[in-house]
């Protein structure tokens, strides 16, 4: 079974459904929709498949393939996966399922194609899984730009209010921080001796300037991409445009993609320039972290408000990178798959109470609890959770980040901690604000208020929230995964981590 | 008296053109003596016909020089005609585009009689106007003309003297101002594009031919060497002759004025939406892809062969021309609201990043602005190709509020249109994203770093316009004033099939042309 070529299967599988989804008839959106949710539930089994084939003490990349693509230029099609990867691979594969099981009614408001809506889930799965699993610049720049477009028309064709506004703010973005980054994937490919494989590049000595600016390129697109401050502005406009499940898939995963980059790409490849940007990412990452918490907090928008949590954490993932710590870096990568999960349930949990209710905004709300008691304590729950309340996963990603950052840099570990409290403050608020209290008498007269989670609503937030419980109580089994991926990285960049200090005092020099 | 010794002639490697001039006299007499009723469909096939044929004989030339290397790349006809790699890849892409072209000319079931008028003679808005505007079949001398622009580029990419570049400048110039007088509706505006063309036109073309006579004083008075305007000479005089730099210089920038404004570089560019607006909209095709494919071919040359050792000289300055016809084309696409102007637009800002190409003086350089030119004339075609479907009983819609809601009207078309407007953007899996590739990369290599800073950055400008269309035809709510998109006839549809598929095909698996043109990229000197 390892000898199976679990990543260019994976990467195409989506696409062949979305095609078999495009083709049914129009007049049957249900068929559609099961086809659609069958597939990606086909995908989600051959993704625990790879994962349980993963050598955890193996070689750092694996499932490695390899097909000549353009050879002229040194293109392959070179897929391989190494456990931050491998982790990343595994929240697209059990997101989607869940959106598309969240997104059973979504299309049908917008008087658009249902099965194009589905279709292009399925389009952007695959674009997803090819970002994190190609091993060839060129391969991962098409993915990467390519991305765009699903996205694109899942927020202008599907979503709500302003969303032309948002699409085309959202692709512009993208396609600028592209843009960039294929200035400096020519320049890589040029002074790299004409070749776009990962491995190769990794081992070309660059000379400081241009390495720098090669790191800046690459920097600009991840940033925006993750999104960092202070490029994060279409952050909350796309996410609050878009429809709940592509929302989702938007802050859960195709942001990640950013800080994935930054890890995979920013910094072996570059290792004296990311060692020379480091302090200026740590800074934006802290002023992210409480920038971004402070207009969450002031947010009447629930998705605008999600939106912004999201740029808050991915704050503490950008200096959980650029600390330089193996536990930092862990704790990063661990807080990637773990946002997924509490943000995307968050999302997907707003999106049922958004269009119970048929507006966004929190002014709207006022003691929904009285009515939709499950769904209140679910919304409740991921509030924890996105939080970071100790027990939830996201609490043990939170806290590796910083207490790797203030082994090597106090200040800023100290900062970030502020972040927690705002968090406490937007999220304790929030829910307070729509479902505790008074109940607000308009909520009685729609229709939708009165009817709690139904069955299927509830299989979509059952399994997010086991694996929350879980991997707060229990994350050994995706750590060690992530841990010899992290440590090869920070090896590459010649960082050890500090020794341990016992009772004050430090034992042995760096 | 010397003896008069007539110049050997290679008749395989003159058969295109020979086979072309041939075809365009015959469709003159075709004009004459055919009736009315066979014209359309005899002057078509022959046109077609003639087009394949030369283009099998240059698979031939090809196959006999470049890829067997049975025969030499020669320079014939005393001196005149260069047939090499270049030369035949860059006939190739030509002949193909222009059948493509063809295609769309030929076409007569969207539009009654043709998108071409019958007589174009009658005064313009006049009540007789009117009534041939309704449905009398378009006039058929567009074939001829047509078939002498495309057997004058084929000469203009293989000259090997100034001269012979100048004839054949001429002789597809003057074709195409006549076509672009040709359209059926909106006369008035084909009429100002035909003389706004032809009077700029006549001016680039005397600046030519001045900086021509400049570099023949300029040869004169090498040692051991009569003067001449045949690159070889240009190119021993570039380092060895004793005159003056200015008249190399000066006529330098004279040819360079004439060649930049075919390609529609800035600051010679401002006929260009004029133009491709108000010409018949095959015709637009036909320009923006072959007429660029012409240009370049022999901007290339002559850089690259005559003047290749002054490129301390000219680099800096064709640089600049590069920046600012990209800034030019995408600033001012932004803010078009005609779709054929913005269109040309774009079509000048492409001419910037192919100018980047042939800054990059080195093989890749070469191979990689002639695989731009293929792929960027297919794309084109299908893009003007979908501009003649969509219309309403004034013809065609071009003004973009119209566009608004096609997705919804006819979601296959604006479907493909949108895929065109994503390479055009440079959006990876089309073959746009290939070309910028292959023309930033060499750029990079040549140390041209700049050039590719400004490509990258006006590539953000551009993407917006375009994307701006992708929001009209899906995201907006289709009006009143919708227009529909007409079924198109087998031809239309034939071309666009191709040119969409030429999109996605160099998008996906660039390797078989790249191969192509990276072997072909060898100029004989």
């Amino acid at each position: 079974m390892s000898n199976f070529p679990f990543l260019s299967v994976l990467t195409v599988a989506p696409l062949v459904g979305a095609l078999v989804v495009v083709l049914l008839p129009r007049s049957r959106p249900v068929l559609a929709k099961q086809v659609a949710l069958g597939w990606s539930l086909l995908v989600l089994a051959l993704s625990v498949a790879m994962w349980v084939t993963f050598q955890v003490d193996g070689d750092r990349f694996q499932f490695r393939e390899s097909y000549p693509w353009i050879p002229n230029w040194g293109v392959n099609f070179t897929f391989a996966a190494d456990g931050i990867a491998l982790v990343m691979l595994m929240l697209i594969a059990i997101l989607v399922p869940l959106v598309i099981l969240a997104s059973w009614h979504d299309a049908e408001t917008s008087k658009r194609s249902v099965p194009v809506y589905f279709a292009l889930l399925l389009v952007l799965e695959t674009t997803m899984i090819g970002v994190f699993a190609a091993a060839d610049i060129f391969l991962f720049y098409v993915f990467f730009e390519v991305m765009l477009v699903p996205m694109y028309f899942l927020i202008g064709s599907y979503g709500g209010h302003q969303r032309q506004y948002a699409a085309v703010k959202f692709f512009l973005y993208s396609l600028v921080g592209g843009l960039f980054m294929l200035a400096a994937v020519i320049g890589l490919w040029v002074v790299g001796g004409k070749t776009f494989d990962w491995v190769a590049l990794s081992q070309v000595d660059i000379t400081t300037g241009t390495e720098r600016w090669l790191f800046l390129g690459f920097f600009v697109a991840f940033a925006i991409k993750a999104p960092f401050f202070p490029f994060h502005t279409w952050l909350p406009d796309a996410g609050g445009a878009a429809p709940a499940g592509a929302a989702a898939l938007l802050v859960g995963v195709l942001d990640k993609v950013g800080t994935f980059g930054i890890l995979r790409y920013c910094l072996p490849l570059f290792p004296e320039a990311a060692k020379w940007f480091a302090p200026y990412a740590l800074a934006l990452g802290v002023i992210g972290i409480i920038y971004a918490a402070l207009l969450a907090v002031g947010q009447n928008d629930l998705k605008r408000l999600v939106s912004y949590t999201s740029i808050a954490h991915f704050g503490f993932i950008g200096v959980g990178i650029f600390a330089f710590t193996t536990q930092a870096g862990t704790g990063a990568v661990l807080y990637m798959l773990n946002h997924g999960l509490a943000t995307g349930l968050l999302f997907l949990v707003v999106g049922m109470l958004v269009a119970r209710r048929g507006s966004a905004l929190i002014s709207d709300f006022g003691g929904a609890g009285k009515l939709v008691p499950v769904l209140a304590g679910v919304l409740f729950f991921a509030g924890l959770a996105s939080l970071a309340l100790p027990g939830t996963a996201p609490f043990v990603s939170e806290f590796l980040v910083l207490i790797g950052t203030f082994t090597v840099n106090k200040p800023v570990a100290v900062i970030a901690t502020l972040g927690i409290i705002l968090a406490a403050a937007y999220v304790l608020w929030m829910v307070q604000r729509t479902t505790q209290g008074t109940l607000n008498p308009a909520l009685t007269e729609i229709e939708g208020m009165r009817k709690d989670l139904n069955l299927r609503e509830k299989v979509v937030v059952a399994p997010l929230i086991v694996l929350i419980l879980v991997l707060g109580f229990y994350p050994k089994p995706v750590t060690d995964v992530i841990n010899p991926a992290v440590q090869a990285t920070m090896t590459d960049i010649g960082r050890t981590d500090p020794a341990p200090t016992v009772g004050g005092v430090q034992e042995a020099s760096r | 008296m010397n003896e008069l010794t007539l110049p050997s002639i290679d008749y395989t490697a003159l058969a295109p053109i020979l086979i072309l001039m041939g075809a365009a006299v015959i469709g003159v007499l075709v004009e004459a003596f055919v009736p009315r009723v066979y014209r359309h469909v005899t002057q078509l096939v022959l046109a077609l016909g003639s087009v394949l044929l030369a283009l099998l004989m240059v698979i031939r030339n090809a196959n006999l020089r470049i890829i067997d290397g049975s025969e030499e790349r020669v320079i014939t006809a005393g001196w005149t005609i260069a047939v090499d790699g270049p030369t035949l890849f860059l006939q190739g892409a030509i002949l193909v585009l222009a059948a493509m072209a063809l295609l769309l000319i030929g076409e007569r079931s969207v539009e009654r009689g043709g998108a071409f008028v019958a007589q174009a003679a009658v005064t313009a808005e006049s009540p007789e106007d009117r009534r041939q505007a309704e449905g009398r079949a378009g006039a058929t001398e567009v074939y001829p003309l047509t078939t002498f622009a495309i057997g004058g580029m084929l000469i203009f990419v293989a000259a090997n003297d100034l001269l012979t570049m100048f004839i054949a400048l001429e002789v597809f110039s003057l074709p195409l101002y006549l076509l672009c007088a040709l359209a059926r509706r909106r006369r008035l505006l084909s009429q100002e594009a035909a003389m706004k063309y032809f009077l700029l036109g006549a001016y680039a073309s005397a600046f030519f031919l001045f900086g021509v006579a400049l570099v023949y004083g300029f040869t004169a008075g090498i040692p051991g060497r009569g003067a001449g305007v045949d690159f070889a000479t240009i190119h021993a005089a570039v380092s060895e002759s004793p005159a003056s730099d200015v008249l190399l210089f000066a006529g330098m920038a004279l040819i360079a004025i004439g060649l930049l404004f075919k390609a529609a570089a800035a600051p010679f560019h401002v006929w260009t939406p004029d133009v491709y607006q108000g010409a018949p909209t095959p015709v637009t095709g036909f320009m923006a892809a072959c007429t660029k494919v012409a240009a370049f071919g022999a901007l290339l040359r002559v850089f690259h062969v005559a003047f290749a050792d002054a490129a301390w000289d000219f680099t800096p300055v064709l640089g600049a021309v590069a920046v600012l016809t990209m800034l030019v084309g995408a600033v001012l696409a932004v803010t078009q609201t005609d779709i054929k102007r913005l269109l040309a637009y774009s079509s000048i800002a492409n001419a910037g990043y192919l100018l980047v190409g042939v800054l990059a003086p080195t093989r890749d350089g070469l191979s990689g602005t002639m695989f731009y030119l293929v792929a960027y004339g297919f794309s084109v075609l299908a893009a003007f190709a979908v501009v003649t479907l969509v219309r309403d009983a004034d013809g065609e819609a071009t003004h973009l509020s119209r566009w608004a809601g096609l997705g919804k009207r006819s979601p296959f078309y604006a479907g493909i249109f949108t895929f065109i407007l994503l390479a055009f953007a440079g959006i990876p899996l089309t073959s746009g994203f290939v070309s910028k590739f292959a023309v930033f990369a060499p750029a990079l290599d040549a140390d041209q770093a700049w050039l590719v800073i400004a490509g990258v950055l006006t590539s953000m400008v551009l993407a917006f316009p375009y994307l701006r269309v992708v929001v009209m035809m899906w995201l907006s709510e289709p009006g009143d004033a919708t227009p529909t998109v007409t079924v198109p006839g087998g031809l239309t549809a034939a071309a666009l099939t191709i040119g969409v598929a030429a999109t996605l095909v160099l998008g996906v698996a660039p390797g078989p042309l790249l191969d192509l043109a990276n072997g072909a990229a060898e100029f004989v000197r």
